[in-house]
C-alpha cells in the first residue's frame, strides 16, 4: 500500500476538580490535610500578594507590574509539585509560585519597584524571572541537560505563557529538550491571550500540548484552574524526567482574569463577558469548595488566614521600600573583575554625584 | 496648523503613507487591534483591514524574516519590534539578510523594510524596556538607522523611510512619545535621510546628539546661556551627516557629544574620530562625550544614574569651554 496512515496521536485532557467543587475520587491524589492546607494558604496569600501589588502600582510605588490573578492553581500546584532541588524558571507573572518557592516577599516587591538588587534575594535552584519572552526555555534544557551529564537527581522545570510557543527559542528548546531526552517539564500557562493577541490568532494547532508530540515526547492539557489536576500533572511529569523517561510539555488551561500588565486595556481587545464566564471557573473558589467538604475550611479559618497573609504581605511591602539600592552596584556586579573603564565612568558618576550635592 | 506629539505624528504619516501606497503593510505584535502598546497604531486596522494592519504572532525573528519576503514581493512592509529589549532576536534576518539582500544579488533584489521600534530610558520601565540599542545596527552595513527627536521630523523621516529602496530601522524614544506637541503638516513632506539639523547656531562650541537625548542637550543649554553652543541633531545615524559635524567643529573648535547608548563603541566613537580626521587641527579642546555606561541599563531606582541629564551635560559643555 503506497500511502497508509503512519502516524496517530493524542492528547489528553486533565480535570480532577470541577468548577463547582467536585472531586473525581478516581483521580484524587492523595494529599494530607497539612498539603491541603498549604496549597489553599499559599494560594491565598497569591491573590492578596497581588492585590497589593496592583494597588501599589497605582499609587506609583510600582512599576509596571503583571497581574497573576486566576493563576493560582497552575501555579501553586505546580511549584509544589516540585522538590526543592529541582530547577526553577519563572517567567513575568510568576510571583505566586516564587512565594510557594520560598522567595521572601520582599524581593519580589523590590524587584517590581526596581532594583535588580532584588536578585540578591535568590538562590539556587531559583532561577532570575524571564522578562523576555520564551528565552528561559532553552536555559532550562540546558540545565536539565547538566543535570543528566553530571548524573544528579534532579528536574527543571519552567514556565512561560501562550505567546512564548511562537518564538523560535521555544521550539529549539522543545527539539533539544526531545533529542537529548533532557529531565525538564514544560509548563505552559495558556492564559488565552498575549497581550491583545488570543490564543487562536497565535496558533493555528487546536491545543498548545500537541506541539510536544512533534519533538516527539508527550504533551498533556490540564485545566489549570484546578489545582489538584495541575499538581497531579506536573507531579507526574518531574517524577518521568527524574527516572530517565524525559520532557513532557504541560499545557495549563487557564485565563488571565487581569490586565496584561498595569500598562494594559483589555477592554480594547476581549469582551467583559467573557471574563465573566472565566471568573465562574476560579481556582480558589473550586479549591475552597472543595476543603470545605473535607472539613478543612470554614470562614473563621478563612478569616484568619486572611489576617495572617495580609500581615505579611504589609510586613513585606514596609522592608522592600525601606531598601535604598547601592549606586555602585550598577558596575559592580557587570564582571566578576570591575575592568579600568567601568572602574573610572563609576568614579565619574560618584564625583558627579558629590559635585551636585555641593551646588 | 494641528499640533502633534511624536506617536499622533508617526501615526500620520503611517496613515497619509498608506493611503497613498497599496504596497504598505504594517505588522507586529498588538498593532492592530490592539493599536501598539504605545498605541502609534491606533485606527489603522479599521481604516486599513486585517491584511494591511497585522497582528503576528509573538516572534520577532518571525515578524522581520517574513517582511524580509514580503518586501521581496513588492511590498513595503513597516514592522513593529515591540520593545528595542526584543530587538537582538531581529539582529540575524537584519545583519544576515535584510542590510544584504541588493549586495549579494548584485541588484537583482532588494529590500525596502522598515523596522519601527521604541527604544531608550526614562519611563520607569522594565529589564528590556529601557535600552539604547541603536549601535549594534549602525553596524551592520547596508541597514540605515534613524532616530526623530520631535513630531515633525518623525513624521517626514518615517515617510522617507517607508519611501526608502533599503532597509530602515527607525527608532522612535519613547520618552518623547508624548513629551511635547509641536506643528506637523498634514499632507506630504519629507525628512530627507542622512541630514543632520543645526537646532542652534553658535560659535564656542558644537553639541552633538540624536533621539531623546536632544531634549536633554537643548535644557542644558538652559544652564550654560553664556556659553554660544551649535547644538546638531543628527536625525540619522546611517548614514552619517559627517560634513554638518566637521564644518561646525571646524568653526567652533570644540565639542561634546552626547548619547544614550553604552559609550564604549557608541556613535560618539565614530564621530570623534571623524573629527579627528576632518577638524583635528581646528580643535582647541579633547572632545567629550557624556554617555550611557557601559552596563546593563539599571532598573528605575538607579535609572536617572545612569542616564545623562541636563546637569551631565552642562557640565561637560563648561569643561570642554573653559578647557
Amino acid at each position: 500500500m503506497p500511502r497508509q496512515k503512519i502516524l496517530e496521536m493524542s492528547v489528553d485532557w486533565l480535570q480532577i476538580l470541577d468548577p463547582e467543587g467536585n472531586v473525581d475520587e478516581d483521580l484524587e491524589p492523595a494529599l494530607d490535610k497539612e498539603t491541603l492546607e498549604k496549597f489553599y494558604r499559599n494560594m491565598v496569600l497569591m491573590r492578596l500578594f497581588d492585590d497589593k501589588a496592583l494597588k501599589l502600582q497605582r499609587q506609583g510605588r510600582m512599576l509596571t507590574y503583571g497581574s497573576c490573578l486566576g493563576h493560582e492553581a497552575c501555579q501553586i500546584g505546580s511549584v509544589f509539585a516540585m522538590r526543592p532541588e529541582d530547577w526553577f524558571f519563572p517567567y513575568f507573572r510568576q510571583h505566586g509560585a516564587q512565594i510557594a518557592r520560598g522567595i521572601p516577599m520582599k524581593f519580589i516587591y523590590m524587584y517590581w519597584m526596581g532594583t535588580e538588587d532584588a536578585n540578591m534575594g535568590l538562590a539556587p535552584p531559583n532561577f532570575t524571572v524571564a522578562i523576555p519572552v520564551s528565552t528561559q526555555i532553552l536555559h532550562a534544557v540546558g540545565v536539565a541537560w547538566a543535570a543528566k551529564i553530571k548524573k544528579q537527581d534532579i528536574a527543571a522545570a519552567v514556565y512561560f505563557g501562550d505567546g512564548a510557543t511562537s518564538e523560535g527559542d521555544f521550539h529549539e528548546g522543545m527539539n533539544f529538550a526531545g533529542v537529548f531526552k533532557t529531565p525538564v517539564v514544560f509548563l505552559c500557562e495558556n492564559n488565552q491571550y498575549a497581550i491583545s493577541l488570543p490564543r487562536e490568532k497565535q496558533t493555528a494547532s487546536k491545543t498548545l500540548a500537541q506541539k510536544a508530540l512533534a519533538y516527539g515526547f508527550d504533551g498533556i492539557q490540564v485545566d489549570g484552574n484546578d489545582v489538584l489536576a495541575v499538581y497531579s500533572a506536573t507531579k507526574e511529569a518531574l517524577d518521568k524526567a527524574r527516572s530517565g523517561g524525559g520532557p513532557t510539555f504541560i499545557e495549563y488551561f487557564t485565563y488571565r482574569l487581569g490586565a496584561h500588565t498595569t500598562s494594559d486595556d483589555p477592554t480594547k481587545y476581549r469582551e467583559n463577558a467573557e471574563v465573566e464566564e472565566w471568573k465562574k471557573k476560579d481556582p480558589v473558589k473550586r479549591f475552597r469548595i472543595y476543603l470545605e467538604k473535607k472539613g478543612i475550611w470554614s470562614q473563621g479559618y478563612e478569616d484568619n488566614l486572611i489576617k495572617e497573609c495580609s500581615d505579611l504581605i504589609e510586613k513585606a511591602v514596609e522592608e522592600a521600600e525601606a531598601y535604598t539600592p547601592v549606586v555602585e552596584n550598577m558596575f559592580r556586579y557587570v564582571y566578576e573583575e570591575m575592568p579600568p573603564n567601568l572602574k573610572e565612568q563609576m568614579d565619574e558618576l560618584m564625583s558627579f554625584i558629590a559635585k551636585k550635592k555641593g551646588e | 496648523m494641528v499640533k502633534l506629539n511624536m506617536v499622533q505624528a508617526i501615526n500620520l504619516a503611517l496613515r497619509e503613507e498608506m493611503e497613498k501606497d497599496p504596497s504598505v503593510v504594517i505588522m507586529g505584535e498588538d498593532v492592530g487591534v490592539d493599536g501598539g502598546v504605545f498605541r502609534v497604531t491606533e485606527g489603522l486596522l479599521d481604516k486599513f483591514g486585517s491584511e494591511r494592519v497585522i497582528d503576528t504572532p509573538l516572534a520577532e525573528s518571525g515578524i522581520v524574516g517574513t517582511a524580509i519576503g514580503m518586501a521581496i514581493m513588492g511590498l513595503k512592509p513597516v514592522a513593529e519590534i515591540q520593545f528595542e529589549g526584543f530587538s537582538y532576536m531581529t539582529i540575524d534576518q537584519l545583519a544576515a539578510h535584510a542590510s544584504r539582500i541588493r549586495y549579494r544579488s548584485r541588484g537583482v533584489y532588494h529590500c525596502p523594510l522598515v523596522i519601527r521600534s521604541p527604544y531608550g530610558g526614562g519611563v520607569r520601565a522594565l529589564e528590556h524596556h529601557s535600552e539604547a540599542v541603536a549601535t549594534f545596527y549602525i553596524h551592520i552595513p547596508g541597514l540605515k538607522v534613524v532616530m526623530p527627536s520631535s513630531p515633525y521630523d518623525a513624521k517626514g523621516l518615517l515617510l522617507s523611510s517607508i519611501r526608502d529602496p533599503d532597509p530602515v530601522f527607525y527608532f522612535e524614544p519613547k520618552k518623547l512619545y508624548r513629551a511635547f506637541k509641536e506643528e506637523v503638516p498634514e499632507g506630504d513632506y519629507t525628512v530627507p535621510l542622512g541630514a543632520a539639523k543645526k537646532l542652534t547656531e553658535g560659535d564656542d562650541l558644537t553639541l552633538i546628539s540624536w533621539g531623546s537625548m536632544v531634549r536633554v542637550c537643548q535644557e542644558a543649554l538652559e544652564k550654560v546661556k553664556d556659553i554660544s553652543v551649535e547644538l546638531i541633531d543628527l536625525r540619522t545615524l546611517s548614514p552619517f551627516d559627517e560634513k554638518t559635524v566637521t564644518e561646525s567643529v571646524r568653526k567652533t573648535g570644540r565639542a561634546v557629544v552626547v548619547h544614550e547608548e553604552p559609550r564604549t563603541l557608541g556613535f560618539g566613537a565614530e564621530i570623534i574620530a571623524r573629527i579627528n580626521e576632518k577638524a583635528f587641527l581646528y580643535l582647541e579642546a579633547p572632545v567629550k562625550r557624556v554617555t550611557g555606561y557601559d552596563v546593563p541599563v539599571p532598573l528605575p531606582k538607579l535609572e536617572d544614574y545612569y542616564l545623562p541629564d541636563a546637569e551631565k551635560v552642562s557640565y561637560a559643555i563648561k569643561e570642554v569651554a573653559e578647557f
